[in-house]
């Protein structure tokens, strides 16, 4: 047993603090959500050149080794400091299908340029009707011919407006919730019939609204066998899920610390707020809160990483993000909470943070949610 | 990172499974699952069945007749234990009194006492809290003069622990009036047989006389029984409360609480055609319980790993204290839940030390009313959950 992280997860940690602290401070982060692209270009490329967009690939494809450690080690960072850089969308998720599906051929010609931060990706994948499970999918794949056409509304794709290719599950058989049948199409964003509306998310980020009209791909363009990427979409939502559990832990200690330093000098009634009680235990409850969510984060990622079983690997994920999910609640409001009337303003950092882990909360699922699959896991 | 035992640990984890396979009373598990009392008789024999193993007392050094174990080897004995139900050690003696003695006594104190806790031939009780004094424990009353070779002792302790069982009992006394209260206090052993003191049983919430109150009359205590220096009992008894918050969380006690709850549910019915294991709500509460404890025991273990490589408990296991007690009262909340209509017989008789008659109510229900009033104090003793709040904030968050 050892929870102490490897020379190689320090490195990262390290990486990720050093160039928050040189570059990201909360201005540059504010006015790279005001772009048009809702990201840096230029901090996508140093995040390639300091190696982070190979960290959840396998050596074989390149990578850095495919630990979910790694990973959450980086997105507690990026949590802490709020980056919005699409690195779930690109790396985690986009990446993610393309490693766990594509043929050696697509694999060598992507796999490269997303790690080289030369290709944004985006996952298709929630539908309004669908609520957080991947395998409730309406949208449809039609042969017709040599190609296959592609109709529905996919809604939560993060990154659209950014990417050369919206990765798209779509159904070719069975019921709308059968997990067999469904496919996954890999759909260049300038093809005809496809339409995106971008916007901006609560929480700072780039995401969109895609319908699918009538669009018509090559057969080549589905990723894996058809009707057989329930597996892999399932495996890569765990590891997206895993993923934004931990960059919410990252912003609710975030959170506790800045509340923690606020109230030591803030002056009330001619003393420091955090001289009083009623405060003090309401702080120790959100380091509580912390704690338990950082136990239960490591865990997932320790049982991602281990030779379990799939339902062994989903029902740790489900407990983390159910139980993260109820930490967000009561961390997040009680920072808002003590902070006072200031965390109620767009100019302190701590009600973007609270933004942030609200979209957390929701993205891949809910804490009730995540209750309910664990119990029916 | 891992939370993997090694195979040493493994071959050691089986090991402490046969053991308690083979050596632990099946009448003994057999009470404790129908959740009735041990007498004095039955908690006796099954610690003196883990001395002669030469189990008994995991945390005390090798000299003094502990384990010589690792924090590793002491989780998995504490969890195995746990997990079959078999009662730790009374810890007045053996996890309370014994460290005390063993860092602050005198060499003949620590022949005089220690085989004895060990051996369990001495039943040791506290005496600390008084019924003004409850987390405000420095504000002690109950006084010790000096007159000649003897302490005059007058005063009261409550929230007493088996007393009725005692031969001994370990105080807090005032020894100075005159300076901060913390720095009046000493530690002082007391014989149960000594003339002068009396003890009045109190019943609880649950109709169980748990605890007693202890009335000191002029009672005289030899000096040789001054644990170290005098007034200086308070910096003693610290010590002594960390000790007492190890072990807290509860993790296996948990889990097999929460495959009985399961259980339960499954055979209830939710009064809608279905059963409680299905009923939503009841289910939801269930899961929650159960993360709850994922949580719980990755925090333990986040704790152990740290003391594995050398560093000392910090105040975090306040966090184990908190999130323990108050998910150990959510489980009895459920079982209320579930007794239903169940609950409602007073019949705290038949939970007693020594009742051999027939278990009134279905699946032991009328227990469960009874387990919900009794573990309230859980939250209470050990330092309050509030004073546990206190520790965080100072300690950990510096405010």
């Amino acid at each position: 047993m050892d929870f102490s992280q490897t020379e190689e997860q320090q490195m990262l940690q390290e990486s990720v603090q050093q160039f928050v602290r040189k570059s990201y401070d909360f201005d540059t982060r504010n006015s790279i959500v005001a772009t048009a692209e809702g990201y840096s270009a230029e901090f996508w490329k140093l995040f390639a050149e300091l190696g982070w967009l190979t960290v959840p690939f396998s050596e074989a494809d390149g990578g850095f080794g495919d630990s979910a450690v790694d990973l959450t080690v980086m997105m507690d960072e990026f949590g802490k400091a709020l980056v919005v850089e699409p690195y779930l969308a690109t790396v985690v998720l986009g990446g993610g299908i393309i490693a766990a599906l594509a043929d050696e051929k697509t694999k060598g010609e992507l796999l490269p340029q997303i790690m080289s931060g030369d290709l944004q990706l985006s996952l298709a994948s929630a539908e309004h009707g669908g609520r957080y499970n991947p395998l409730n999918v309406a949208t449809t794949a039609k042969a017709e011919g040599d190609s296959i056409v592609l109709d529905g509304v996919k809604t939560a794709v993060l990154n659209g407006s950014n990417a050369s290719y919206i990765i798209v599950t779509a159904r070719e058989s069975g019921d709308v919730s059968a997990s067999d049948g469904i496919s996954v199409f890999l759909v260049p964003t300038d093809s005809a019939g496809v339409s995106i509306q971008g916007f901006t998310t609560i929480d700072g980020r780039s995401s969109s609204e895609v319908k699918l009209e009538a669009v018509s791909v090559d057969a080549s363009a589905r990723l894996g066998l058809p009707g057989k990427a329930a597996e892999a979409l399932v495996l890569v939502n765990e590891k997206a899920t895993l993923a934004c559990a931990a960059e919410a832990l990252g912003a609710l200690e975030s959170m506790l610390h800045k509340t923690v330093e606020y109230s030591k000098t803030r002056k009330q009634f001619g003393t420091s707020i955090g001289t009083f009680q009623a405060l003090q235990h309401r702080m120790a409850d959100m380091f509580i809160q912390c704690q338990l969510a950082r136990s239960i984060v490591i865990r997932a990622a320790m049982k991602i990483d281990s030779s379990e079983s799939t339902v062994e690997k989903a029902k740790a994920v489900s407990a983390a993000k159910s139980r993260i999910g109820y930490a967000i609640k009561a961390v997040g409001q009680e920072a808002i909470q003590i902070h006072g009337g200031i965390a109620m303003t767009e100019e302190l950092d701590v009600g973007h943070l609270f933004r942030r882990v609200t979209a957390l909360d929701i993205m891949f699922g809910d804490a009730d949610y995540h209750t309910e699959r664990y119990a029916s896991l | 990172m891992n939370a993997d035992f090694t195979a040493d640990d493994l071959a050691f984890q089986v090991e402490v499974k046969e053991f308690l396979e083979n050596e632990f009373p099946s009448a003994y598990r057999k009470k404790i699952d129908a959740r009735q009392r041990l007498t004095k008789e039955e908690i006796v024999d099954w610690q003196k069945i883990l001395f002669r193993k030469g189990w008994v007392a995991p945390n005390w050094p090798e000299e003094y007749g502990g384990t010589g174990w690792t924090p590793t080897q002491k989780y998995i004995f504490s969890t195995e234990m746990g997990l079959v139900g078999a009662p730790e050690p009374v810890p007045f003696g053996m996890t309370m009194v014994a460290p005390v003695i063993m860092a602050y006594g005198t060499e003949e104190q620590k022949k005089r006492f220690l085989p004895d806790i060990l051996e369990s031939n001495v039943w040791w009780c506290q005496g600390y809290s008084e019924p003004n004094s409850g987390s405000d424990l420095a504000s002690l009353k109950t006084s010790a003069v000096r007159d000649g070779d003897h302490y005059v002792v007058n005063g009261s302790k409550t929230w007493n622990t088996y007393g009725q069982h005692a031969d001994w009992i370990f105080c807090l006394v005032r020894t100075d009036n005159t300076v901060k209260k913390q720095e009046g206090i000493s530690f002082l052993l007391i014989d149960m047989k000594s003339p002068g003191i009396t003890l009045k049983p109190i019943v609880l919430l649950d109709g169980h006389p748990e605890v007693n109150e202890v009335f000191f009359d002029e009672v005289r205590v030899p000096v040789d029984n001054l644990i170290g220096e005098e007034n200086k009992g308070w910096t003693y008894a610290k010590v002594l409360l960390t000790h007492e918050r190890t072990n807290i969380a509860g993790v296996p006690r948990g889990k097999r609480r929460l495959g009985s709850l399961k259980r339960q549910a499954a055979e209830t019915d939710d009064g809608f055609g279905g059963t409680m294991a299905d009923n939503p709500n009841f289910k939801r509460k269930l899961a929650q319980a159960e993360i709850e404890l994922l949580a719980l025991e990755y925090s333990e273990l986040r704790t152990l790993a740290a003391l594995t490589v050398g560093k000392a408990p910090g105040p975090e296991s306040s966090i184990l204290k908190i999130v323990g007690t108050e998910l150990a009262q959510s489980m009895d909340e459920m079982l209320v839940e579930l007794a239903g209509y169940g609950c409602l017989p007073f019949l705290p008789e038949q939970y007693e030390e020594g009742f051999e008659g027939e278990i009134f109510g279905p699946g032991n229900s009328a227990s469960a009313a009874l387990t919900y009033f009794n573990n309230r104090k859980l939250s209470i003793f050990g330092g309050s959950n509030e004073i546990q709040r206190n520790i965080i904030s100072k300690a950990v968050l510096g405010l």
